[in-house]
């Protein structure tokens, strides 16, 4: 009898790497046409290659000004959430309590739900509280959906680390704060910072939630929305799209390399 | 840990305000525990339950006809506009939408989920694993952008349907009713291949971890009894998997339901949930029915992880 467990069809290798390969190209296809000359459309293939637009992109204050918007609420919505999920994600796993799952369900709510329904959510008490839109409501909005991440990886890494090392840094005389510093930190660290990167690259990318609790400032996806609705300087965007791209493509390589020795936890739902 | 106190020795109490904070914790956890779960849950309780109850609240208002001002008196006035043919309209074309993005996912992602957990190994597993990562992680919008280079009437797909002297059947394609369209990218054909290409990660994670957890010894006990390749993979795998598969049919179906850019970027005119949530509560301004609209994939998605539920595809997640 032939064990399924050595060979693949060719069948299913085609498929597989079919697959993987229609997951990629389109990517892979941004990268071209940020070097193209053509101005006015989509052509394909491009009349020519040219680096001018990266120079003229370089040269956009709307997009410096999107940009630095973006890392400022990713940063802050990253440190609020990093607080919020490892405290969220500590009190769960130290000790059983009534209410316990309703804890982990109020925190993938926020992501479990349509984006817009979030979005909207907050939108209508912000006006009935008659609290203006600034960078704090789009940080506001952020750090509620990125709790999941940080949270997912913190509490896998908890399940993990051992309770016998906590007790023992006790029964040797250290307090609860020199516990937590030299014994629960380090062993945390590697999944919160997994975690946080997790959180800035959802923050960094999010558009649904900000279209309703940004005002007249727009974040670079914000910044990105519109000129997909209404183009300006096509190769621009081009140029953009592929920093992005890259830009993105570090953070989720580091924090695979820190969780990969353990549970894949990184991916745990975005 | 276990909080129960293991009093070996009684230690004099430490003196400064960390130490004695420290003891204090020690001997009552519960009062540690309140104090660590108050801040996530004020954040989250305050300000995102009581904002998506305010805008339940708001479903149960209706707006007047002439000035367009929210009535703040209870009626399910609303929810009645939803039954109108047009509004009704966009829920089904959003439900249908969603059911075929769906399906079509997972025939997509089983074999990627399939060969990634029992052929794969050392680095291509770990190729197939950042494979999937990375576009799932990449940005959002650029992937919609990629798709709207693609479907262009200048872009890619048209340049090589002509390289392949297959334009007829482009044509053919773009010339069928309701799905086709000017050019792919203003089609609902357009809309679902995008959805499709944005979720199909959700879909093969889920499905992977399931197919990792079926014991390779149950395979080889169907191969012993005499069970073909294809009734093992019938029989066996496939019942085994299937809860990967609904874990990430909440997703691909969560997600289609409640996503208003796509189908405003790529697609026809036609509104789905989403946009029309989108635009009752911006240029209409009539944010009782936009409220009344986002209870509906709510709605649909308590029935849906409900059902899952009962397949046992939370195990799965």
């Amino acid at each position: 009898m032939r064990s399924d467990r050595h060979t693949a069809s060719p069948a299913l290798k085609i498929a597989a790497i079919g697959g993987l390969l229609f997951l990629h190209l389109p990517i892979l296809l941004i990268f071209a046409y940020a070097f193209t000359t053509e101005e006015k459309s989509y052509q394909w293939p491009p009349p020519g290659f040219t680096l001018k637009w990266f120079g003229v992109a370089w040269e956009r204050p709307d997009v410096w000004q999107a940009l630095t918007l973006s890392l400022k609420v990713g940063a802050i919505a990253t440190a609020i959430a990093l607080v919020l999920g490892t405290l969220a994600a500590a009190a769960v796993s130290r000790s059983k309590f009534f209410g316990r799952e309703a804890i982990s369900l109020l925190v993938i709510l926020p992501i479990a739900l349509p984006g817009i329904i979030t979005g909207i959510a907050l939108r209508s008490a912000f006006s009935i509280l008659d609290i203006p839109f600034s960078m704090w409501t789009i940080i506001l909005g952020h750090a509620t959906f990125c709790v999941v991440v940080v949270y997912n990886n913190a509490v896998a890494r908890f399940r993990r680390t051992s309770g016998s090392l906590i007790e023992a840094s006790y029964d040797l005389g250290a307090d609860g704060f020199q516990t937590f510093r030299h014994v629960i930190l380090p062993n945390i660290a590697t999944a919160l910072l997994a975690g946080g990167m997790l959180a800035f690259a959802l923050s960094f990318d999010e558009v649904i939630v900000t279209t309703f609790t940004g005002g007249q400032q727009s974040t670079l996806p914000i910044w990105m929305l519109e000129e997909l609705i209404r183009p300006r300087q096509r190769p621009v965007t081009n140029v953009v799209a592929m920093i992005v791209v890259l830009a993105t493509f570090l953070p989720i390589l580091a924090a695979y390399y820190l969780t990969r020795d353990g549970d894949q936890i990184a991916g745990g739902g975005k | 840990m276990s909080t129960a106190t293991s009093n070996s020795a009684v230690l004099e109490g430490r003196s400064g305000i960390t130490a004695r904070l420290s003891d204090l914790f020690w001997r009552r956890p519960n009062l540690l525990l309140i104090l660590m779960l108050s801040p996530p849950l004020l954040w989250l309780g305050i300000i995102y339950i009581g904002s998506l109850l305010s805008l339940l609240a708001q479903s149960f208002f209706s707006i007047d006809e002439f000035s367009g001002l929210i009535v703040y008196e209870f009626t399910l006035s609303t929810y009645k506009q939803l039954l109108l043919a047009s509004n009704f309209d966009i829920i089904l074309r959003t439900v249908a939408m969603a059911t075929l993005v769906t399906v079509a996912s997972a025939i997509i992602a089983f074999p990627i989920a399939y060969y990634a957990a029992r052929y794969a190994h050392g680095k291509w597993k770990a190729l197939f694993y950042l494979g999937v990562m990375l576009p799932l992680w990449s940005s959002y919008l650029v992937k919609i952008y990629a798709w709207k280079l693609i479907l262009a009437k200048e872009g890619i797909l048209t340049w090589g349907f002509e390289q392949l002297h297959l334009t007829w059947l482009l044509e053919g394609i773009l010339s069928l009713p309701v799905i086709g369209g000017n050019s792919l990218s203003v089609s609902y054909l357009g809309t679902f291949i995008v959805f499709v290409y944005i979720w199909l990660p959700y879909m093969i994670l889920p499905t992977q971890a399931a197919l990792e957890r079926v014991p390779s010894n149950l395979i080889e006990a169907a191969g012993d009894l005499g069970a073909t390749p294809n009734q093992t993979f019938r029989t066996v795998l496939l019942p085994l998997a299937l809860p990967g598969v609904i874990a990430g049919s909440i997703f691909t179906f969560s997600l289609t339901l409640g996503d208003y850019i796509i189908p405003q970027i790529i697609g026809s005119s036609r509104l789905f949930i989403g946009q029309a949530v989108y635009t009752q509560q911006g240029t209409a301004g009539n944010v009782p029915l936009a409220a009344a609209f986002s209870v509906v994939p709510i709605l649909i998605m308590a029935v849906y992880l409900w059902a899952a539920k009962k397949k046992g595809a939370f195990d799965a997640l």
